[in-house]
């Protein structure tokens, strides 16, 4: 069955989107994260503009990570003075991606833009985690115990001016360190359509040193509240959010959600973190390939204004 | 009163000896609705002929062109720049038609010679080489030309039919033509052209639009125009619909 986007403009196949809503929120379900970084590069293949393919994603996004951050809530899993802050970075992050989002639309580099901040971010970020992961197998293989972390003992970042005190993460720190990372997730997510949480996640475990109880459910409600803002800005500047996209998707992630949700309390957490870093590398050496390998049609053609 | 009575005498005689072309389409309005897969409007036509009219050597020859609403467009190049390929140079079609079917009932090549299609406009390669169609710059300017038609054409957005049109009789005919799901809403300019023996005979005009109507037409309309509402709204369904799974499907 065809459905006509009134946004998009274009018909797309619902079960097509309702099934890769369904893969893509099992995976996010199984790994504790959002989906944005696969779901977004799997519409632009479809064929679905790359402005919309982001913009509506970011109301998927929303979506999924309402039930993450509801049941965080409820497990009293959140740091509400930290997201607060978190937050505050977070929103000027959106703001300025979404207009960066929209200048380098106009000047026609937007494709290359989201290309190269995929193969940047995911590379890194993947490889960095794939040799945590390795190097914790080894470790726990071996017996080496983890190097004690002694009090006292602390990045120089965290000791920037405008020290604060957030006891429910345990954290005594500068809270620039804090904004910078808010804004740089924010700014990711607008112009990606990610939510970030992957960045969010271990930047609060290991550079900040946050509880992994409270660092989940602090990071879910950021991700939330900026991708509602991301959703708004997208649609009032860039006019790139389609609703019956956005409620085809989010029907197909809600149930692939909890069928991972399940699926992932079988796994074992080393194998689980090994996982999760193959597929963000394989997702960053796919666009890789794509930026450095001959295009078939070097031509590419864009509609910049449609006359009524 | 003498000079209207010239005129009329003129505008009668004027005419007596060619062909007029008569064409109408099966709807002037094609409707987009949830379940648009794209459309298919047939353009009919009659070639009527009086007693003056002179008898022709060669066969009828039919150019249906369909234009669609116009715009912007850019076409970029990409370059290699070190190891990594990007848009490098790039040209403006600030007039082009977003849609463009030519339909004939013999290859336009042999309907008319190149100085006609080129001044009618007949044949995509004639509007896509027309030379207001872009600003022209030496050398550079073919391969963008090239490359829009090619991408048009792949999109299936601009299509070239020499069998597009059936004569049912030596003077009625029927072309249909074909609208894929993406071309754009807006309006579709019909030019049908009567040939024969390369001249011009007749030529007839008319349009069709493709709206989009119902629940497309006001979402679409909402997004333009009360955008932070739309934003704001389409934010709240997904907060709810979060929502509503984490009470469905609750564990603790």
């Amino acid at each position: 069955m065809q459905l006509y986007l009134p946004i998009a403009e274009i018909p797309v196949s619902v079960l097509l989107i309702l099934a890769m809503g369904a893969a893509v929120g099992f995976i996010s379900g199984l790994f504790g994260i959002g989906g944005g970084f696969l779901m977004t590069p799997l519409l632009i293949f479809l064929g679905i503009p790359a402005a919309i393919a982001v913009g509506t994603q970011q109301a998927q996004i929303a979506a999924s990570s309402t039930t993450s951050a509801l049941a965080a809530w409820r497990r009293d899993a959140i740091d509400l003075k930290l997201a607060a802050f978190l937050l505050g970075g977070g929103f000027i992050g959106t703001l300025l991606g979404v207009l960066f989002f929209a200048l380098m639309r106009r000047a026609g580099q937007l494709e290359l833009v989201i290309v190269l901040s995929y193969v940047s971010l995911f590379t890194v970020v993947g490889g960095l985690m794939l040799k945590e992961s390795v190097t914790e197998f080894w470790r726990s293989r071996r017996g080496i115990a983890r190097p004690v972390r002694r009090a006292g003992e602390h990045p120089a970042y965290l000791g920037l001016p405008f020290r604060m005190r957030f006891p429910r993460s345990k954290l005594y720190a500068s809270v620039i360190p804090i904004l910078g990372l808010a804004l740089f997730v924010g700014f990711a997510g607008a112009v990606l359509g990610i939510g970030g949480g992957f960045i969010m996640v271990p930047a609060l475990l290991y550079l900040f040193r946050v509880p992994p109880a409270i660092v989940v459910g602090t990071s879910q409600f950021h991700i939330l509240w900026t991708t509602v803002a991301a959703t708004v800005l997208h649609s009032v500047v860039n006019d790139a959010v389609d609703v019956v996209l956005a409620l085809m998707l989010i029907a197909g992630g809600v149930f692939g959600a909890q069928f991972g949700a399940r699926a992932g309390r079988n796994l074992r957490a080393e194998v689980f973190r090994f996982l999760l870093a193959l597929l963000v590398l394989a997702v960053g050496l796919r666009f890789a390939i794509e930026l450095v390998l001959r295009p078939a049609e070097p031509f590419s053609l864009q509609i910049v204004e449609i006359r009524p | 009163m003498r000079a209207a009575l010239a005129l009329l005498a003129g505008m009668l005689a004027a005419p007596a000896h060619a062909e007029t072309l008569i064409a109408s389409l099966s709807t002037s309005r094609v409707a987009i609705t949830s379940n648009y897969t794209g459309a298919a409007i047939v353009v009919f036509g009659s070639i009527e002929r009086d007693a003056q009219t002179v008898a022709r050597a060669g066969p009828y020859d039919i150019v249906v062109t369909v234009r669609g609403p116009r715009g912007t467009v850019v076409v970029r190049e990409k370059a290699p720049m070190g190891p990594i390929w990007l848009n490098r140079d790039q040209q403006h079609f600030p007039d082009a038609p977003l849609y463009a079917a030519v339909l004939s009932s013999r290859p336009v090549e042999q309907v008319t010679t190149d100085q006609l299609r080129a001044r009618f406009r007949v044949g995509l390669q004639a509007i896509v080489n027309a030379p207001d169609f872009t600003a022209s710059r030496a050398g550079a300017d073919r391969a963008f030309r090239d490359a829009f038609l090619r991408l048009q054409k792949r999109d299936r957005l601009y299509i070239e039919s020499a069998r597009g049109v059936t004569f049912l009789t030596s003077t009625l005919f029927r072309a249909p033509v074909p609208i894929p799901a993406i071309a754009p809403p807006g309006n579709y300019e019909v030019d049908v052209i009567l040939f024969s023996d390369n001249v011009m005979l007749s030529r007839n005009q008319t349009n069709f639009e493709l709206v989009k109507i119902g629940f497309e037409q006001q979402v679409a309309a909402m997004a333009r125009e009360w955008s932070i509402l739309y934003g704001v709204a389409v934010a709240a369904v997904a907060l709810m619909f979060g929502w509503i799974a984490s009470v469905i499907f609750r564990r603790d």
